[in-house]
């Protein structure tokens, strides 16, 4: 991990400050759409230490916290069957569907199995034959791919119990819902290193031609979040609406062409409900006709109806950036890490978990 | 191969043989031997130290230990770093029907070496066997007593204002092995627990120093926990170095990979001290001169500042509080 420590260094994150300093005059506001960017921006206080003018927006790149209400319910339903063994990332756990969350139906039986890969799931399907497997499908580009060789590598081994409940979200759609949207007065976008490993720069594009608004790809460590900010402001001030790639040790052009092959090979982009922003056109993946036989909805015959419900909850309007969670009535009264309401506070990615973390009220840290 | 039946906790022929053939074979000392149903102790000092702590690890087996010398460890770490000389364990078994004899040996085998380690005596036990798929193989309660010593005050609400905090070594090493072996996730690399008991460890700080405020394991919930404790305890406000910690090169790229953090990640031979300024320099020398703290390092220190709560000063020169730990730790997705 040496290669971690050259993009946590003091020194380097010292002389990019400095030139935000120099570089940014007016108010600048940047939205990072990445739940990862989010997490890692307030990890090493990297707000406390940007120029006055220069504010973050918190975006809705967090794959837990804008999967509907319904697809929570469904998951808890499926995995309260007898012959289900349930596969799922540790953050869907805790999200609160109406009645339960996974977390307590794991505790009252049901066999709920936490993964890091759905690759894992190969290996559960062989071992137990008499069930039906059921993987909850969650993520963006960076988790897509993985489902579709994961469904491919289960026909191959002859696996017929291994299903998908998918609610795969693709990013750039609600980009365009987002900049179109009048009340966010957006200067530029801090773009998600991990999605653009597999979608390249390109699918970005239309933001700066379309919308004169300009984009950094870059990656997670401080050094690379400050360096994508300083390219970006330096974008901004300059009125140069292109895409940058400050990550171009992970991110090419063109993206991944064979994780960009899998995805297509398994799914059809449809349109998708994201939790509190509504249905984004082709914003969402779906099995194609030659993949059906590993959509769990079909398999398990249910009828699946989408809506969000969570009461009181302002997850939309800070999905959306509009609103910080401090202003959110809930959160750190009703709503908390150990009782959320809304998906943004259990996610480790989520901006209400963020802000209740390591943030105070007045938005900087007490002194 | 030879394996526990619920007859071997029944309390007859199997019991005692069970018992004298592996318990007292490895265990055996003055008191224990006396076979009578409590330990008669002599203890001539003002002020003892006791506690209690069961482990349900699983993996059983370890890189660096198993659960037996965790049992032992921890009870000894948490009479040592009460500021007390740990003396008398109790062990009792609750053992799933079916639990091969041959790992039942090695786990009290590591029990009696880490008991000898650390001179304490294993003066009562109990065992009992459940049903399979009553338990998970095995758990262990272990309890001490330990004598605490004169002219130390060790306590929790003890830090102050100027305090230098330190640890003995590399943070998250256990929690991180475990979690890994758990997972099979096949890392590469040197993954190991640093379960050791540290009581000969804390001899040696309060040695050179017997002022030192306060001293923790840092177990369940990592150094995070525990300076939380400490600083709702003590009223004091903590700020951590980011770039003080010490970290594994594994542990670091293992937790980085997974999603963890490893300010929250457990330790099993990892305690932090809170030493006055003056003192820091010469418990520090005392600690690197002990094989269990070597990568010994100062890691912050308590702050002027009103109010309870603990922050980190990040690399980059900003803050971020570093909060209790809540639920469990649940890994990233993306």
């Amino acid at each position: 991990m040496k290669f971690v420590d050259e993009f946590r260094s003091n020194e380097h994150s010292r002389i990019l400050i400095e030139s935000l300093k120099n570089l940014s005059r007016g108010q600048i506001n940047i939205m990072e759409v990445c739940g990862t960017h989010t997490m890692a921006i307030f990890r090493y206080g990297i707000r406390d230490v940007l120029p006055a003018n220069v504010t973050l927006i918190s975006g809705p790149g967090c794959p837990v916290c804008v999967t509907p209400q319904s697809y929570i319910d469904t998951a808890i339903d499926l995995s309260s069957r007898e012959d289900v063994i349930m596969a799922t990332f540790g953050d869907m756990m805790k999200v609160p569907g109406i009645k339960s969350s996974l977390l307590k139906k794991k505790a009252e039986g049901a066999d709920i199995r936490l993964v890091y890969s759905p690759m894992d799931c190969l290996a559960i399907a062989a071992d137990s034959p008499s069930k039906q497997i059921v993987f909850l499908a969650v993520g963006f580009e960076t988790t897509a791919p993985m489902t579709a060789v994961t469904a491919i590598e289960a026909r191959k081994n002859g696996l017929s119990n291994l299903f998908f409940f998918t609610a795969h979200k693709i990013v750039p759609p609600v980009m365009e819902a987002l900049v179109t949207d009048k009340e966010l007065n957006l200067d530029g976008f801090l773009l998600p290193g991990n999605v653009s490993a597999i979608i390249g720069t390109e699918p970005y594009e239309f933001l700066g031609k379309d919308f004169n608004i300009p984009g950094v790809v870059t990656g997670f460590e401080p050094v690379d979040i400050l360096q994508g900010l300083s390219t970006l402001i330096s974008l901004i001030s300059k009125k140069d609406y292109s895409i940058a790639n400050d990550y171009k040790r992970i991110v090419r052009t063109s993206g991944n062409s064979e994780a960009k092959e899998y995805m297509d090979k398994a799914f059809n982009i449809v349109d998708s409900n994201w939790r509190g922003i509504g249905k984004v056109s082709k914003s969402g993946l779906e099995f194609n006709r030659d993949f059906e036989e590993f959509d769990a909805l079909k398999h398990f015959e249910i009828s699946y109806k989408e809506y969000d419900g969570s009461s009181g909850c302002r997850c939309g309007e800070i999905l959306k950036g509009k609103m910080n969670p401090t202003q959110c009535p809930l959160f750190k009264q009703a709503c908390t890490p150990e009782n959320p309401i809304g998906s943004c506070m259990v996610s480790s990615e989520g901006t209400c978990a963020a802000y209740f973390r390591y943030y105070k009220e007045s938005g900087k840290m007490e002194e | 191969m030879s394996t526990i039946t619920l007859s071997h906790g029944s309390g007859g022929t199997q019991s005692n043989q069970l018992i004298s053939d592996l318990f007292f074979r490895y265990f055996s000392n003055d008191i224990l031997n006396q076979m009578n149903d409590a330990a008669q102790l002599e203890i001539d000092f003002k002020k003892i130290a006791f506690t209690t702590d069961s482990f349900v690890v699983n993996p059983i087996f370890f890189e660096g230990g198993n659960i037996g010398k965790l049992a032992v460890c921890g009870t000894v770490n948490d009479l040592a770093v009460s500021g007390a000389k740990p003396l008398y364990l109790t062990c009792a078994f609750i053992i799933e029907e079916g639990f091969s004899m041959v790992d039942l040996e090695t786990i009290v085998k590591t029990m009696a070496e880490e008991a000898e380690k650390s001179g304490v005596k294993i003066v009562a036990g109990d065992t009992k066997v459940v049903e399979k798929g009553n338990v998970e193989s095995l758990y262990i309660n272990t309890s001490g007593i330990g004598v605490i010593y004169e002219n130390v005050n060790i306590n929790c609400a003890n830090a102050k204002p100027g305090d230098v905090i330190i640890v003995n070594g590399t943070i998250g090493d256990h929690g991180m092995t475990i979690l890994c072996e758990r997972n099979n996730f096949g890392f590469e690399g040197n993954l190991s627990s640093d379960c050791a008991s540290l009581n000969t460890l804390v001899d040696c700080m309060l040695e050179v120093y017997n002022g030192i405020h306060v001293i923790r394991d840092a177990t369940r919930g990592g150094i995070a926990a525990v300076l939380n404790e400490i600083s709702d305890s003590s009223n004091v406000t903590i700020a951590l170095e980011e770039n003080l910690l010490p970290i594994k090169e594994e542990v670091k790229g293992a937790a980085e990979m997974l999603g963890f953090d490893p300010l929250y990640i457990a330790n099993e031979g990892k305690l932090c001290a809170f030493v006055p300024e003056a003192q820091a320099e010469q418990v520090l020398v005392a600690m690197r001169a002990h094989p269990l703290g070597t990568n010994a390092a100062i890691i912050g220190r308590v702050t002027e500042e009103l109010g309870k709560k603990v922050y980190l000063n990040t690399v980059v020169g900003g803050k971020r509080l570093v909060d209790m730990p809540s639920g469990i730790l649940l890994p990233r997705i993306c």
